[in-house]
């Protein structure tokens, strides 16, 4: 018998106060208010230019390639696995498509297509001895991480390749060209008092604002049907109001500048693909009970094989995926693009809450722990720190996220 | 003379009051036992005691050995000579007998151990506790029951004034648990003052000086064994009404034969030379409850598992029919789909994802069943949760409870909610009420019986031979592999089942 059944012998009291709702909630809260608390500090004292449009676009377009493999890394993750070699196999691709396109002239789209293929391909290599051979991810990915290291110095030989067509540079550093008419964009840069505003950031903005309301109003609708504790009024209204507020803050200042990044498109299409996907469908499910208890779940009828082979493999696709994108930003392809970037996108991921041991970990906060990993690197970058004390500011940051993770699970305990 | 008390010890958690104005009064060269359903507060009463919830963070005062006592942290309890043996042991399975029993208490000089001496002070720890394997065997390669001494000997080597078994027998078999009783006795003579939690009263009346009763966390009886104890009476007062029937009433009239194993045969999945399972064949009938009873180690779950999917064991053999029909049941998926769900018996390991909800566990083994295509229907589960949870009485404010803070019996509940939702035809249970108590048991028994009386066919595997005497309609018994007899209910009797495993 152990202290939980105890806590089980008197049924605990339903209503909670405010302070005990934050205290058991501590974690959902404490990333939101961390990035708000970052971003407003740097806001401060680089004198508001992290928040200016062009800055905004930097940022989302720096962190655009660790975004996109936190997604696949958190599937790991939760599987109950890890990925060591992302970094490498990026780099790799990279290296791949320039040779492909610079040195062989090949159609930048045959490109891409080959390059996600081959990036799904190196995934299900390691998936298979992870899943099939048992051999732990660990090591796979580690022996993973040295090979498509190798491989991409002897592709590239050495030498940084480049540069790329327009057609391809644009997945990276493009921008979708404002569709609403010429005048209401004149009309609201009147209004704003701005050189011009691109209509499109500003309504989607506004339309992607209101659908998280929507969501979050019908969870509660929701929530409230079944009788499931639910968060004080004050709080959903507040949380919603900064998220909104933020959404449509950002993109705001996106249409100051140049409008929608092109990866912006991609990063917002895929979380929201991919927090479906874990959220709401049964394979998501299945993963959770995978890293939860492999054996429980192989107990239910859960083929843990097929799924640990599957999240590699999507692992390795978006790794493809990042690998284009990061080409394509910088113009080249260099043997050392993608060095030690596994660990950032690691560390996004725990940063958002994930377990160690899986089962736990969310996509938004995958992408929230990414977003403050960047906010930090992008804001120490501008106030001129060195690289040397960004990284050991980053690496206490990471420490006491999971320090606060580990803290609040035994209070609760 | 009392060598402890402790006195109106109230501890309270969040939201809850796990333990409220306990008293605990063992005497000195006594075996005290401490029962009551689980979640009554035993385990919260052992921790306070131990110092695991150091002072400070209950109330009441602990008097031992005459002078109050303040403890730290369990190391402070255990230099005063108070140690406890959990349920789960601590041994590391790895290493040796002899690095377990002085494990952070080596024979050592400036830190260079002394083997001779440590291997030496092993055999005669062993030998007080009747243990004559060499010190230096690694504790994996020796049964559960033995490690359990082992424990006891690591204890003894403490100069242990005041020893806690927790639920020692929980994981043993019937000679093993005689054993260790035994060896309470023997330690009782030798001055070793014990407190025995258990569920498993005929243990406690056999070794008990005195009892004392905890329900909802408070004391509700002392009871003095010496003048001899009703289990009626204690039982009585741990669940507070009276428990006339252990088992309910059922009156069944089995139907045609429902699932047929013949001539099964496993491999060990590691020993290929090994047979573990030697050409079982059982049936079992529509609306019928069939035991299957034998030692632990006689290869009943092996049996059962390599069934379900091959979830055991290699080169298996044999087949299964179920109505007549031969079915597969080479994956997990294909035997659940066929009709087939086995409830483990080590529902912690096996049968829940703990850190999960009640509803993420209860919809599991049937996805399909609350989705259209790979979406997951989140309404659709909430309902068919509840809904379990009403039918099943499962015990919680709400179905979106983690199921690690469920006590063992609605545990066991909500496990067999996630089967009984893949509809199944037979249901296996496996030890379907190991480590729950009475109350909830006698729930589980009514759940099987209904589930016979939808027609299902039920396989009951069990060590508690009263469960299966008072359950099955049938009852196989079971040694080394082999399925060695077949009693119907009328004439089956523990000594019956006894001596058909002792016989072969």
């Amino acid at each position: 018998m152990e202290l939980a059944d105890d806590t089980n012998a008197t049924p605990v009291v339903k209503t909670k106060g405010i302070g005990e709702y934050i205290s058991s909630h501590l974690r959902q809260y404490g990333l939101l208010f961390a990035l708000i608390a970052v971003m407003a500090f740097f806001e401060v004292v680089t004198d508001g230019t992290l928040l200016r449009a062009v800055n905004i676009t930097n940022l989302l377009l720096q962190n655009s390639y660790i975004i996109i493999m936190a997604l696949g890394m958190l599937i790991v993750i939760v599987s109950g696995n890890i990925d060591l070699s992302v970094g490498s196999v990026m780099g790799f691709i990279g290296a791949l498509a320039a040779v492909m396109i610079v040195n062989y002239d090949q159609s930048p789209y045959l490109t891409m297509i080959v390059c996600l293929a081959i990036g799904g391909l190196i995934g299900a290599a390691q998936g298979y001895w992870v899943a099939y051979w048992k051999i732990p991810s660990f090591i796979v990915t580690l022996a993973g991480m040295l090979v498509f290291r190798g491989l991409s110095l002897w592709l590239l030989e050495g030498q940084s390749v480049g540069p790329f067509p327009k057609e391809f540079q644009i997945i990276a550093t493009g921008f979708v060209p404002d569709l609403f008419p010429a005048g209401i964009g004149a009309a609201l840069a009147d209004l704003f008092g701005a050189r011009k505003v691109n209509v499109l950031a500003l309504a989607t903005g506004i339309a992607a604002a209101a659908l998280v309301v929507w969501i979050g109003l019908r969870q509660r609708a929701q929530n409230k049907a079944y009788g499931i504790e639910d968060e004080p009024t004050s709080f959903f209204v507040v949380r919603n109001v900064i998220i909104a507020a933020a959404l449509i803050f950002v993109m705001f200042k996106l249409s100051l500048f140049r409008g929608l990044p092109n990866v912006l498109i991609t990063m917002g299409i895929l979380t929201i693909i991919y927090a479906f996907i874990t959220e709401t469908t049964t394979v998501g499910r299945r993963i959770y009970a995978l890293g939860g208890n492999q054996k429980a779940a192989k107990l239910s009828g859960i083929k843990t094989e097929r799924l640990t082979f599957l999240a590699f493999t999507n692992m390795g696709v978006l790794a493809a995926a990042a690998g284009l994108v990061f080409a394509a930003r910088l113009n080249t392809a260099t043997p050392k693009a993608g060095f030690a970037l596994e660990l950032d996108v690691i560390a996004a991921v725990f940063i958002g809450g994930a377990s160690m041991s899986g089962g736990v970990g969310t996509i938004i906060g995958a992408v929230v722990g990414a977003f403050l990993m960047g906010v930090l690197n992008n804001g120490m970058s501008i106030m001129g720190i060195g690289i040397d004390y960004q990284q050991m500011i980053k690496g206490l940051v990471l420490l006491a996220a999971v320090i606060f993770d580990v803290y609040n699970k035994n209070k609760q305990g | 003379m009392a060598l402890l008390s402790m006195q109106n010890i109230s501890k309270t958690f969040p939201g809850v009051k796990a333990l409220d104005r306990v008293n605990l009064d063992v005497q000195k060269g006594e075996i005290h036992a401490v029962v009551g359903e689980n979640g009554a507060g035993k385990s919260t009463l052992m921790k306070v005691l131990s110092g695991v919830y150091p002072h400070g963070q209950y109330d009441g005062e602990i008097v031992f050995e005459g002078e109050p006592a303040r403890f730290s942290g369990i190391s402070d309890s255990e230099k005063q000579g108070i140690i406890i043996i959990h349920q789960e042991l601590a041994l590391v399975p790895q290493l040796s007998i002899a690095e377990n029993i002085f494990l952070g208490n080596e024979c050592a000089r400036k830190g260079v151990i002394d083997w001779r001496k440590t291997n030496q002070r092993t055999e005669e720890l062993l030998a007080k506790v009747g243990l004559s394997e060499p010190p230096t065997t690694k504790v994996d390669s020796i049964g559960v029951g033995k490690q359990q001494l082992v424990e006891i000997a690591k204890a003894l080597s403490k100069d242990v004034k005041l020893l806690i078994l927790d639920e020692p027998t929980a994981a043993l078999q019937e000679n093993d648990s005689r054993k260790l009783l035994d060896l309470m006795l023997e330690l009782k003579a030798q001055g070793v003052t014990s407190i025995i939690i258990s569920h498993k009263l005929n243990e406690v009346r056999y070794v008990a000086d005195s009892v004392t009763v905890i329900r909802d966390g408070m004391t509700v009886s002392k009871l003095d064994a010496k003048a001899g104890l009703s289990e009626d009476e204690i039982v009585r007062d741990m669940v507070g009404r009276d428990m006339t029937h252990r088992f309910p009433e059922h009156s069944r009239t089995p139907g045609d034969v429902l699932m047929e194993v013949a001539d099964w045969s496993v491999w060990h999945p590691e020993h290929s030379e090994r047979r573990v399972i030697k050409n079982a064949s059982f049936n079992v009938r529509a609306g019928e409850v069939v035991g299957i009873a034998g030692l632990m180690g006689s290869g009943r779950t092996e049996l059962a598992m390599s069934i379900f999917g091959r979830s055991y064991g290699r080169n298996i053999t044999g087949s299964v029919k179920l109505k007549g029909q031969p079915i597969d049941v080479s994956t997990v998926d294909r035997a659940i789909s066929a009709g087939i769900s086995y409830v483990t018996e080590d529902r912690k390991a096996l049968g829940l994802v703990l850190d999960e909800t009640i509803r993420f566990n209860t919809t599991l083994a049937n996805l399909d069943g609350v989705s259209s295509g790979p979406i997951l229907k989140r309404n659709e589960e909430t309902r068919v949760a509840e809904r379990y949870r009403e039918a099943l009485a499962i015990r919680t404010p709400s179905v979106f409870q983690k199921t690690v803070n469920l006590s063992g019996g609605n545990q066991q509940k909500v496990v067999l909610a996630k089967w009984l939702f893949t509809a199944p035809e037979v249901l296996i249970l496996d030890e379907p009420t190991r480590g729950i108590d009475v109350g909830a048991k006698y729930e589980i028994y009514t759940i099987i019986n209904d589930l016979a009386a939808q027609g299902k066919g039920v396989v009951m595997i069990s060590s508690e031979m009263p469960e299966l005497l008072g359950m099955c309609d049938r009852i196989y018994v079971m040694n080394e592999g082999a399925l060695v007899g077949e009693l119907a209910a009328g004439d089956a009797s523990q000594e019956r089942i006894m001596s058909l495993i002792v016989n072969e």
